[in-house]
């Protein structure tokens, strides 16, 4: 399923274009691509789910991070063809069934864990992932599970407290929607 | 009443869309434009021979390729100098494009425009140029020996020299009881905002308008910019900008070359154009800030009381100076701190060098300022042997002594006039905060676990709200809801929450029912800007004003239909009503049907303003000095900026063996008047102290000789990840209310990072018990230095 051959040239640019499914928050989009089209770059700009950023391209701030089959990785560092059939979460993809915010989004509006919101997106797929291996975080725990994403803006000492405040809620009302 | 808002701690209402994905930065909008790539310097210092561009135009999916050959008119000129100054005398600014000289790294040479980035970047990288390169001048040394020049035509490299005395700082010196000498250094840091610049343009063809959607910290100022060098009435550009994903400063560059570059070529090619930057390309090709050079000469009595002062500095500015002298006369205004020396000198150099321009960062300048005074007092604490609280406490400024003139001119060319604090009290604050008082018990047993800990504290005053204006426009809609609309831009402060509160407070509706559009040109045509923490003090206080305007309208209006008058009528969550007769009241829309009198029956609200009747029949429907709608429009202009000020301390642990620095505590006490949101400006402080901790221990930027940077990536430029912050910041607020403003409210967004490298010199100094003159310091470094002591010392006495 993760190879595809080129199945036509872009009239444009005379690339080589493959088709790929690619499945994203519960629902398959059917893209023609070239090999080299990022994942970010696809679910961005060809999905037009922008909520997945880009801070860097080289893997290294977290801002693109998505979950991947419920594994966060960074979509800036991987082919949007490799994605192909493996169910992707993005940010869009993590309010609540019922439209309400899921409980990582909810925590980080309470404990005010972000300010221009850009590096965001990747610390709430990371933590839900995070909280998924270990629902019931101490303060450290909390601290190593977003070790790998930088901010610029809020200094994580909220962040640290919204991640906290997300496992309290998930034990208050444990989520209903299990996107991965 | 309605509950009051204004110093609550209210969630913000931005958070719901960004954190769902639904923030609309640059980037998210118009999909399908076309997509720009930049060709840049891969030299520091070089002269263009020829520029050969054939290569590019046969590949597939290139639309266009520009080179400065095809610049015209005034875009052919170089950019502007924004801020120009007596003393600037050799002012000088790149070419959007460059003409035949490049000056740093990263320097924009050619653009393509292409049906997407990875096209674009495949073309860019089949331009050839041809480079006679020259040597570069790398580092304030090379620049103030002005052996090599970076311009031809600028003698020693010398941009500007300024000088500023209040008394005879020499003589002063020369006659004191003590004097002592400190050489210092800084070295350059960056914003980095995690987005970085990026700019979309179209024109439109049927309307002749240019729109310009941008990642701005000014989006009148690009407006301003567009118009003049696109030959352009102002009237046909509208600049937007979006959800910004933090600027720390680098976005006011007004105008960036990209900012100029993309509109040229939507117009040209009569396509949507975007530039988004990509990491290397921000580090290469934005703005750094911080490299100075120090040099102090204090002299002081028994106490500790500065006699005289004088501080002479030299200044990296990078190769060009677009931003004028802004970040050295703020070093060398803002190093006075809350402290009253009676006789102070400064002068320094604005110098050349071939490295990306220096432009205001976070702070922007203060923390180099900050750091050389309080480098001086922790030394004369140490060479009195004195407490380091007490010498400061001696020095500085007392309450009853505000307003307090320093006798210096700041850098918005107005006299240095502290408005309000309370300094002693602050530092009571601080050492009761961080248990300063218990300190030596503590350092006394981590000795005995073989532990090093030393504790160190820093204190600045901040000129805030800089004029000279800004404007608010509040607009009531017949549904009741409320507009507000203010032209500069918003970068992730929660400016549309703190502006809600406060026009809730000031109309008496419901916080729900605001919405706050900030840095639309369209709605809010003059404006300044997002910088020096100037949003709250100037567009709070022009909003504040406008809903007093709107306000009066109101009641007006009201008094009118209600035939009653203005002072008998009180407007409580969205209704006006009379006082002790609730019953009588009238709601917000209808006001707003009444203030208009083309009565046609929209809506509800219409239908119910028919019941009223207002206006004199004997009179025009619009009165000679009304106009119809419920707005209200005002603009704040301050005469002079306001000053806030706090005090930072420090713990840390240095590792006997690694050298590695620990923060064990953090503290900090702030007063920036009155707070209109505690939970944003306790927020700004933990973002400014992550800042303030990379700037202190970790981000420099690594040119070498060749005037390469070598760290250009987030895996070489160590930003702070949550490893590197402390975990709490324990935080006290002190409100001295500023008398210059209607809400008594001054700016807080730069504060946390100002006292940091200076906080953390004094502490690690403790620690070690030698002195700390070079920040950052890397353990490294720290490590290096220890060495180096312990030379000196077995070396004893003679060597
Ligand atoms: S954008 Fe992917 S890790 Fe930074
Ligand atoms: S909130 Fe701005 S980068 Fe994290």
């Amino acid at each position: 399923m993760s190879t595809h051959a080129p199945t036509q040239t872009d009239p444009a640019t005379g690339e080589e274009l493959h088709d790929v499914r690619l499945h994203v928050n519960g629902i398959v989009h059917q893209v023609r691509l070239p090999a080299r089209r990022l994942l970010s770059d696809a679910l961005r700009h060809d999905l037009g789910l922008t909520g997945t950023h880009v801070g860097c391209e080289h893997g290294v701030c977290g801002a693109c991070t998505v979950l991947l089959d419920g594994q966060p990785v960074r979509a800036c560092l991987m082919f949007a063809v490799s994605a192909a059939g493996q169910e992707l979460t993005t940010v869009e993809g993590l309010a609540q069934p019922d439209g309400r915010l899921g409980h990582v989004q909810q925590a980080f509006k309470e404990c005010h864990g972000l300010q221009c919101g850009f590096c965001t997106p990747g610390f709430l797929t990371t933590i839900t992932a995070g909280l998924r291996d270990n629902p019931d975080p101490t303060e450290d725990e909390a601290r190593d599970m977003i070790g790998g994403n930088l901010c610029r803006c809020t200094g994580y000492q909220n962040i640290v407290k919204a991640v906290c405040r997300a496992a309290e809620l998930g034990r208050l009302e444990p989520d209903q929607e299990d996107q991965s | 009443m309605t509950t009051k808002l204004f110093g609550q701690a209210v969630q913000r209402v931005e958070d719901d869309r960004l954190l769902r994905g639904n923030g609309q930065y640059v980037d998210d909008l118009m999909p399908g434009a076309l997509h720009a790539a930049i060709l840049r310097s891969p030299h520091a210092h070089a002269r263009i021979l020829g520029i050969d561009v054939d290569a590019v135009l046969d590949v597939d999916g290139v639309v266009a390729v520009y080179t400065h050959e095809d610049l015209d008119g005034a875009m052919a000129e170089p950019l502007p100098l924004l801020i120009p100054h007596p003393t600037l005398t050799h002012g000088r600014t790149q070419y959007a494009l460059a003409r035949d000289e490049i000056n740093y790294v990263g320097e924009a040479i050619a653009m393509v425009v292409a049906v997407d980035r990875y096209v674009a970047e495949d073309a860019v990288g089949r331009i050839h140029v041809d480079y006679e390169v020259l040597p570069p001048v790398v580092g304030i040394e090379n620049a103030r020996d002005g052996e090599l020049l970076v311009h031809d035509d600028v003698p020693g490299n010398r941009a500007a020299r300024m000088e500023q005395e209040v008394g005879d700082a020499e003589a002063a010196i020369a006659a004191a009881p003590h004097r002592l000498s400190l050489d210092l250094e800084v070295e350059r840091s960056a914003c980095m905002p995690m987005e970085g610049r990026g700019t979309v343009a179209r024109w439109d063809t049927d309307s002749h308008r240019m729109q310009v959607w941008t990642s701005t910290q000014t989006s009148s100022g690009v407006r301003a910019a567009v118009a003049a060098k696109l030959g352009l009435d102002l009237g046909q550009v509208d600049v937007i900008t979006p959800d910004v994903g933090g600027g720390f400063g680098v976005k006011i560059v007004h105008p960036w070359p990209e900012e100029l570059l993309v509109p040229m070529a939507a117009r040209a090619l009569g396509r949507p154009v975007k530039f988004i930057e990509d990491r290397r390309e921000h580090f290469i090709s934005s703005a750094h800030e911080r490299g100075q050079v120090q040099h102090v000469d204090v002299g002081f009595d028994d106490d500790g009381r500065l006699l005289g002062l004088s501080v002479q500095f030299w200044h990296d500015n990078g190769a060009y100076t677009p931003y004028g002298l802004i970040v050295p006369i703020i070093t060398s205004t803002q190093l006075l701190g809350p402290y009253k020396p009676a006789n102070y000198k400064v002068v320094f150099d604005s110098l050349y060098t071939n490295t990306v321009i220096v432009t205001p960062y976070r702070g922007a300048g203060r923390p180099q300022g900050v750091y050389a005074m309080e480098r001086t007092m922790d030394a004369i604490a140490a060479y009195l042997g004195k407490d380091r609280t007490v010498v400061r406490a001696a020095n500085f400024i007392q309450p009853d002594e505000f307003p307090y003139d320093q006798g210096l001119l700041f850098q918005d060319g107005r006299p240095l006039i502290y408005d309000s604090g309370d300094f002693p009290a602050s530092l009571e604050k601080l050492k009761a905060l961080v248990g300063w008082d218990d300190f030596e018990r503590i350092r006394d047993e981590a000795r005995a676990e073989g532990r090093t800990v030393g504790i160190g504290l820093a204190c600045y005053v901040e000129g805030t709200g800089v004029g000279p204006y800004e404007g608010g426009h509040v607009h009531i809609e017949t549904s009741g809801k409320v507009k507000v609309s203010t032209g500069l831009t918003s970068q992730g402060q929660g400016h549309q929450t703190a502006f809600a509160q406060i026009v809730a407070d000031e109309l008496g509706v419901p916080f729900e029912d605001i919405e706050v559009v900030t840095g639309d040109t369209r709605r809010s045509p003059y404006s300044v800007g997002t910088f020096a923490s100037r949003a709250a003090v100037m567009s709070g206080s022009a909003i504040a004003l406008a809903a007093r305007k709107t306000r009066e309208k109101v009641l007006r209006i009201a008094a009118d239909a209600l035939e009653t008058t203005p002072e008998d009528l009180e407007i409580v969550n969205g209704v006006v009503q009379v006082k002790g007769a609730p019953a009588s009241r009238i709601e917000l829309g209808t006001i707003a049907v009444l203030s208009n009198p083309l009565r046609y029956a929209f809506d509800e609200a219409s239908k119910a303003a028919t019941q009223f009747a207002v206006g004199d029949p004997t009179k025009p429907p619009v009165a000679d000095d009304d106009e119809p709608g419920l707005e209200g429009k005002d603009f704040y202009s301050p005469l002079r900026s306001t000053f806030a000020n706090g005090m930072h301390a420090v713990v840390v642990e240095t590792d006997p063996d690694t050298a590695e620095i620990t923060i064990l505590r953090y503290a900090v006490v702030h007063d920036c008047g009155n707070l209109i949101n505690p939970l944003i400006v306790e927020g700004q402080i933990h973002g400014g102290v992550a800042q303030g901790v990379g700037g202190a221990l970790y981000e420099r930027m690594a040119y070498n000789e060749h005037g390469q940077l070598e760290n250009a990536s987030f895996m070489d430029f160590l930003m702070p990840y949550v490893s590197e912050v402390p975990k709490h910041i324990e935080i006290d607020h002190i409100e001295t209310p500023s008398p210059l403003n209607p809400l008594g409210l001054k700016g807080a967004g730069e504060a946390g990072v100002i006292p940091s490298a200076a906080v953390f010199a004094s502490a690690i100094e403790d620690a070690e018990g030698f002195s700390i003159t070079s920040m950052p310091i890397s353990p490294s470094e720290l490590f290096a230095l220890r060495l180096h002591h312990e030379q000196k010392l077995q070396e004893g006495p003679h060597a």
